[in-house]
């Protein structure tokens, strides 16, 4: 995974709440079995609308996405994070984000950054007068800067030190054989196994 | 201080704890499917890694699968693409597969509760968000991304932060004609779609334990649209009869080891949930969705709401949108809304109470004149157990269409799907913009109020139907 540490780029403002993981990628895209390729999927119904934001020439080449709260509930599917970051997207901001999704994205450098609604407001309000206006996403500081705007985030102290220091889960769990294989001795033999009957 | 039911299967699952660190959980039972593992098994590849545990690994097909023809070659070449890589991932890596064909395929959700793989105290996770449904035994079931299938895969564990817990409790008796999926929609539709958000839901109180194991089933399966990590219901005598002699069930000793330890699997009198909903049953009544989000529903006997209503200044503008795509007015009655397609089936609903519900109000009536009804077993297993029961034939006699089993309409990644601007009523878990086809517009509802729309062409009860003859002979 790539490390985050700081990313300062242009913001799209997506005043929409309840953004679903079916909206970010519709389903017929997740028949593909890689995790690249999937930005012309990133919203490919709204993107239809010339009028939807990310169609509009001002908000091109933005790096950081400024939503509505509840962003990517519903399904599981990690293509929609694979979307947003093939399109071009290193951070996403909201007041709230679905737990899987959220997971998601802390595995695979996406960070999604949680602000109160008023400060996403006052973002969003910056970008839409502004395009060019940049924001910057610290997550050494854990803060949100932008032109008038200064906000400290929390994330927690372990998810923090792996995007910071982009390291790959499973290697790190692996180092825990020994009490892998210790949980496994103990475990009752009743538990089910898959072995066909 | 006592311990809730979540905490204690969680405890019990702890590998290694650590200061400042998540806790790596034991995985006791990994669902796969073709849509979110082959990027995880081409992890593994690169990395030379293998499945660590075989043993506790399972995947069947069941998202791309087609309800029609299924003895031809699959059409669409990504799909059928997809198919075949879940195959030669599962015989590259010796895990047992269900395919489009086995008498065991179907929605990977249906398909491991029915082989009694599913049971209380167990973690269960599949990479897919419906994994909540096996909470209903008592188990700790959650859905996960395709990164943390890779992580399954290659060592049984998963790393997990903490969680908080809720307690839903339901009061009373559900009035006749009201099921597990108006409940669940009342529920969402109360506390929202983020309401759950960072919690385990317990569902508990004297409605719940009435309920069988296929109403629990819909009832947890439906947690994630509360955005909820996980949903679970106290196992209990419902749950032990249900498992007792299914393949996969412990047998002798086992069996009684393994009641006692289910036993245990309780909240105890003084633990302490951190936060509390009431629910009273006897207020319920057969519920709809209006909105494009699981939390924008109302009674039957509601109307469209006015967006100008909502005081939340997101909420309002969410309502409006709903409004437009889904092409309806406020204040509009929700019976008269008129529908084109019913679907039953998904994991929420696909299950054989289901089927017999919607076949009980269906016997002896027609599907309306320009309604296309798809009937959709959850697995094999169930539309061979229907047909036993002779409830295809009276699917089929309604007009309806008895299909194969998979998940169809409910995402549409088959050719089952909504055209533009089509409405359906359906049983099925999500309402959100063009779930069920591009354009496609959803009313999310009981198989009862699928079957009595399917008859009316409207939204509509079974205690509606009492005005319509049921034609003699027929």
């Amino acid at each position: 995974m790539e490390a985050f540490t700081t990313h300062t780029g242009r913001a799209v403002p997506l005043r929409r709440s309840n953004v679903d993981t079916d909206q970010i990628i519709p389903a017929h895209w997740l028949k593909k079995v890689t995790r690249d390729g999937f930005e012309d999927g990133l919203f490919e119904a709204w993107r239809k609308d010339p009028e939807f934001v990310l169609n509009k020439p001002q908000y091109k080449g933005a790096t950081v996405l400024v939503a509505g709260p509840d962003f990517g509930t519903g399904s599981s599917r990690e293509h929609a994070v694979w979307a947003l970051q093939n399109y071009g997207f290193k951070a996403v901001i909201s007041s709230r984000f679905a737990d899987i999704f959220r997971g998601n994205s802390l595995k695979n450098g996406l960070l999604t950054v949680v602000l109160p609604q008023e400060t996403v407001d006052r973002l969003q309000k910056l970008v839409e007068a502004d395009p060019a206006a940049e924001v910057t996403v610290d997550l050494v500081d854990r803060q949100v800067r932008a032109e008038g705007i200064s906000a400290d985030f929390e994330l927690d102290e372990n998810a923090r030190w792996r995007l910071l220091e982009g390291l790959d889960d499973i290697s790190l769990t692996l180092r825990e054989e020994s009490s892998i294989v210790a949980y496994e001795a103990n475990r009752p033999s009743f538990k089910p196994r898959t072995i066909e009957v | 201080m006592g311990r809730t039911l979540a905490e204690k299967v969680w405890d019990d699952h702890v590998v290694r704890r650590a200061e400042g660190e998540p806790d790596l959980l034991f995985i006791d039972l990994h669902l796969l499917h073709e849509v979110t593992s082959p990027q995880a098994f081409d992890g593994l590849r690169k990395a030379g890694r293998q499945v660590r545990r075989t043993d506790l690994t399972i995947a069947t097909e069941d998202h791309n699968t087609p309800t029609l023809d299924i003895d031809k070659p699959i059409a669409d070449p990504v799909s059928r693409t997809q198919l075949e890589t879940l195959r030669k991932n599962c015989a590259e890596f010796g895990v047992r597969l269900h395919p489009l064909g086995d008498v065991e395929q179907g929605v990977v959700h249906v398909v491991g509760p029915q082989l009694g793989l599913t049971q209380p105290g167990t973690t269960v996770v599949c990479g897919d968000s419906h994994t909540s449904t096996h909470g209903a035994f008592g188990a700790l079931a959650f859905g996960i991304g395709t990164s943390q299938v890779e992580h399954v895969l290659a060592t049984q564990t998963l790393p997990l932060a903490p969680f908080k817990t809720m307690a839903i409790t339901v009061d009373g008796e559900l009035p006749e004609g009201v099921t597990a999926k108006d409940l669940i929609l009342a529920i969402i539709a109360r506390i929202g779609t983020g309401g759950g958000q960072g919690y385990v839901i317990e569902y508990r109180g004297p409605a719940i334990e009435k309920l069988s194991m296929e109403a629990r089933m819909t009832i947890c399966n439906m947690s994630i649209e509360a955005g909820a990590r996980a949903g679970m219901i106290a196992p209990d005598r419902t749950t032990f009869d249900y498992l007792q002699g299914r393949d996969h069930a412990p047998q002798g000793a086992d069996w009684d080891a393994a009641v006692e330890y289910w036993k245990t699997l309780r909240t105890d009198d003084d633990a302490v949930f951190d936060a509390e909903v009431h629910i009273d049953a006897a207020e319920l009544a057969p519920f709809v969705t209006w909105g494009t989000n699981p939390g924008q529903g109302a009674p039957l006997s509601a109307r469209v709401p006015d967006p100008a209503s909502y005081e939340d200044a997101s909420e309002r503008l969410a309502a409006e949108k709903a409004l437009e795509y889904m092409g309806l007015t406020a204040g509009q009655p929700l019976r008269e809304i008129t529908v084109d397609t019913v679907f039953v089936g998904s994991c929420t609903n696909g299950r054989i109470e289901d089927l017999r519900s919607a076949a009980s109000i269906l016997e002896g009536r027609k599907v309306a004149d320009g309604v296309r009804m798809l009937i959709v077993p959850g697995s094999v297993r169930v539309s061979l157990e229907a047909v036993a029961e002779g409830l295809d034939k009276v699917f089929t006699a309604a007009g309806a269409e008895w299909r194969h089993a998979g998940c169809s309409m409910c995402l549409g990644m088959n050719p089952d799907q909504l055209a533009p601007g089509e409405r359906s009523a359906s049983t099925s878990n999500r309402n959100f913009e063009g779930r069920q086809g591009k354009g496609g517009r959803t009313h999310l509802v009981s198989p009862q109020v699928a079957a009595a729309t399917a008859v009316l062409g409207h939204l509509a009860s079974p205690a509606d139907l009492s005005d319509v003859a049921t034609p003699a002979g027929v």
